[in-house]
């Protein structure tokens, strides 16, 4: 009962007209990132978080997490009138709104998309709210062993459940790590890898990587596809969503499954673009009308943003109760705790009940606010599509570099955004994941530290890990997440694939 | 012969090439990590493990998972696979080096003069507008950057000689 007396006073909170204002704002920018190319989730929040700086945490974290649900919304708007996903969780909306689009249906498949981004979010919010405090109390009693598995459990499932090479995916990930190590060593208070320059002594900020990466990485990407925008038309009435939403119950079926699947992929690491591919895949084989998928089916629309929604909110469950972000937006987020002086983790549940429960009330009450400002303002966000690449572009390249500036007020960190921004445009390329390497550059320090502080108090030895029930079944869970495909694909594959795995 | 022209006429690097070349990039990112946590050291000292023990295992996690890599695109990847044509490679350079020329310049005219006219370069160079759109908007955006930034939420953003001269 404590949970919901707690969640009402969050409500309190959020109901105040100045961050009412602020979620409404930030509804709006985060439907702009999300429709934009090259804006995305993560770093749209990345190059607005400087503006939170002057704001008290929890007004940050509503107007934050509030643009992060306009950019999940923002998606949909772009897949199903122009069948060009703004967002990667948006590719499988594609499949069957942009036909149903051109079927003239495109209202429809709007109404079902965001309706169902509702449903999907409403439900991991539901699921955060139970689970969330229940898994930061136990959380609490973690000592440094217990820190290190859970985070070796998150990178164990980006290696297994990722769709890139497994290698791949390491490699990105250890040169997130290596870079995250650079510059003051937090243990022993030693230099390292700066190699004399000045520039690399604080390290490298992971906001300067999602910046460049994500932001610089995908206009560049965009460039080389040449992209010219034929949209269809966009017209909701109050009519075709009413009608929408009497249909819409009969999928209760896909809608609670992909909810489920969407929450699993959000909180093992796995992410909204996983979780919206497979609930369709899913839906495609369970429904009767599956062999009408792709040819502009509602279902098909409804089960992967259900799916994508439902895993881009359950991403904050981890980073809420135990410091762990779900994807690049969360760990964004979590940046942005760390810069207004909060520390992530179970203790946030203890110490700043106002905050974490102002974000949870401000989840339910954004996902609905942004439910109808995007029914009525489609029309609105599809003219911003018809402005041409070569005005876009440039506007996103200066949005970025005042972004990477304002971190840390330092013109070098604009010159490596740019480095970062090359460097992704590559790795996307060549099918290297590039959220596990942000999500190593941010977790790195933290993840260090709980490994040295586990092996000082164990002399060295890796035993430690294994010590007690607790802390061995987290890193079982790990190996399993690790060895996932080759649990998956049978015996005979897994006999040959450890042999491989064995050798490094 | 005949196989290759079934690929048409896009002609640009091969994406094995490009894979190797990345992987290799990376081998010696692996080793120039590994150098550096030997200078600080990596074994165990008075606090425990020194500064260098964890980076230096990252270093060979990156040597050994890049050389699978390396490995895995020199024998097994398709050979004809484009990484991109020059045409779409040219388009990608000609978004990268104005944006280079931009980073560097940032710091010498402050970011409000770099912006207008880097976004004036966009708009004449690939959308051919007319000078009066390419210049209300060049202007229009930096001035609401400075409205925004400077005046609203007074976060300062860095000015170069002309600043100075408007005395913003």
């Amino acid at each position: 009962m404590e949970e919901v007396v707690n969640l009402f006073h969050g409500f309190a909170v959020v109901i105040q007209p100045f961050n009412i204002l602020l979620m409404v704002v930030g509804i709006l920018l985060g439907v702009i990132i999300g429709v934009l190319p090259g804006l995305g989730g993560a770093n749209g929040v990345a190059i607005l978080l400087p503006l939170t700086f002057s704001m008290t945490p929890t007004s940050a974290i509503i107007m934050l997490s509030c643009i992060y649900w306009g950019a999940l919304f923002g998606g949909a708007i772009t897949s199903v009138l122009f069948n060009i996903p703004g967002e990667p969780w948006s590719v499988a909306t594609t499949f069957d709104g942009h036909p149903m689009a051109q079927k003239g249906r495109a209202g429809e498949a709007l109404t079902a998309a965001f309706t169902s981004s509702f449903v999907g979010a409403l439900f991991a919010v539901i699921v955060i709210t139970l689970v969330a405090p229940l898994v930061a109390r136990f959380a609490l009693q973690f000592g440094p062993p217990e820190k290190f598995s859970v985070y070796f459990l998150a990178f164990c499932s980006f290696i297994g459940m990722g769709k890139e090479p497994p290698f791949k995916t390491i490699a990105a990930m250890m040169i997130g790590f290596a870079l995250a190590a650079v510059g003051l060593d937090n243990v022993t208070g030693q230099l390292r890898l700066t190699f004399g320059f000045p520039e690399l002594l604080s390290g490298f900020d992971f906001l300067i990587a999602v910046i460049g990466l994500f932001g610089i990485g995908e206009i560049l990407l965009t460039m080389e596809e040449g992209l010219s925008f034929k949209g269809k038309a966009a017209g909701i009435n109050p009519k075709v969503v009413l009608q929408t939403w009497a249909e819409l119950p009969r999928y209760w079926m896909t809608s609670l499954r992909s909810c489920v699947i969407g929450c699993w992929m959000g909180i093992s690491p796995a992410g909204a673009t996983p979780a919206s591919f497979m609930s369709y895949g899913i839906a495609k084989r369970l429904s009767k009308n599956g062999h009408r998928f792709g040819a502009g089916e509602i279902e098909g629309v409804v089960a992967p943003e259900t799916a994508a929604h439902a895993a881009g909110t359950s991403a904050l469950l981890p980073m809420l109760s135990l410091g762990v972000p779900g994807s690049p937006t969360a760990a964004v987020l979590l940046g942005g705790l760390l810069i207004w002086g909060l520390q992530p983790g179970p203790l946030l549940f203890v110490e700043q009940k106002d905050f974490v429960w102002g974000l949870i009330a401000s989840m339910y009450l954004g996902n609905v606010v942004g439910l109808i400002l995007v029914l009525t303002t489609v029309p609105l966000f599809a003219a911003i599509l018809r402005v041409p690449f070569s005005i876009i572009a440039p506007i996103i390249l200066v949005l970025c570099a005042i972004g990477a500036f304002t971190v840390h007020n330092s013109t070098f960190d604009v010159v490596l955004m740019l480095v970062f921004g090359v460097l992704g445009y590559l790795l996307k390329k060549c099918s290297y994941p590039l959220a596990p390497m942000v999500l190593a550059i941010v977790l790195g320090d933290k993840a260090e530290e709980a490994f040295r502080q586990s092996l000082l108090a164990s002399q060295g030895s890796l035993d430690v890990f294994w010590s007690n029930g607790l802390v061995g079944t987290i890193m079982a869970l790990g190996v399993v997440a690790l060895f996932w495909p080759l649990v998956q694909n049978g015996w005979t594959w897994l006999r040959a694939g450890s042999a491989r795995q064995a050798s490094t | 012969m005949t196989d290759i022209r079934s690929y048409s006429d896009r002609r640009g690097p091969a994406q094995r090439r490009v894979e190797i070349g990345v992987a290799l990039l990376m081998i010696l990112f692996g080793l120039v990590v590994i150098f550096g946590s030997i200078q600080v050291g990596i074994g165990w000292g008075a606090e425990g493990p020194k500064s260098g023990f964890f980076p230096f295992y990252l270093g060979i996690l990156i040597i050994v998972t890049s050389i699978t890599n390396l490995v895995r695109a020199a024998i097994e990847a398709d050979r004809q696979a484009l990484f991109a044509d020059w045409t779409q490679l040219a388009q990608v350079t000609s978004v990268i080096i104005p944006t280079a020329i931009y980073v560097l310049v940032v710091p010498w005219l402050g970011i409000y003069v770099s912006s207008i006219i880097l976004i004036a370069f966009f708009m004449k160079w690939f959308g051919r507008y007319g000078w009066g759109l390419t210049l209300g908007i060049a202007i229009a955006v930096p001035a609401i950057t400075y409205v925004l930034f400077e005046m609203w939420f007074l976060i300062p953003l860095p000015k170069g000689p002309i600043e100075d001269l408007l005395g913003l």
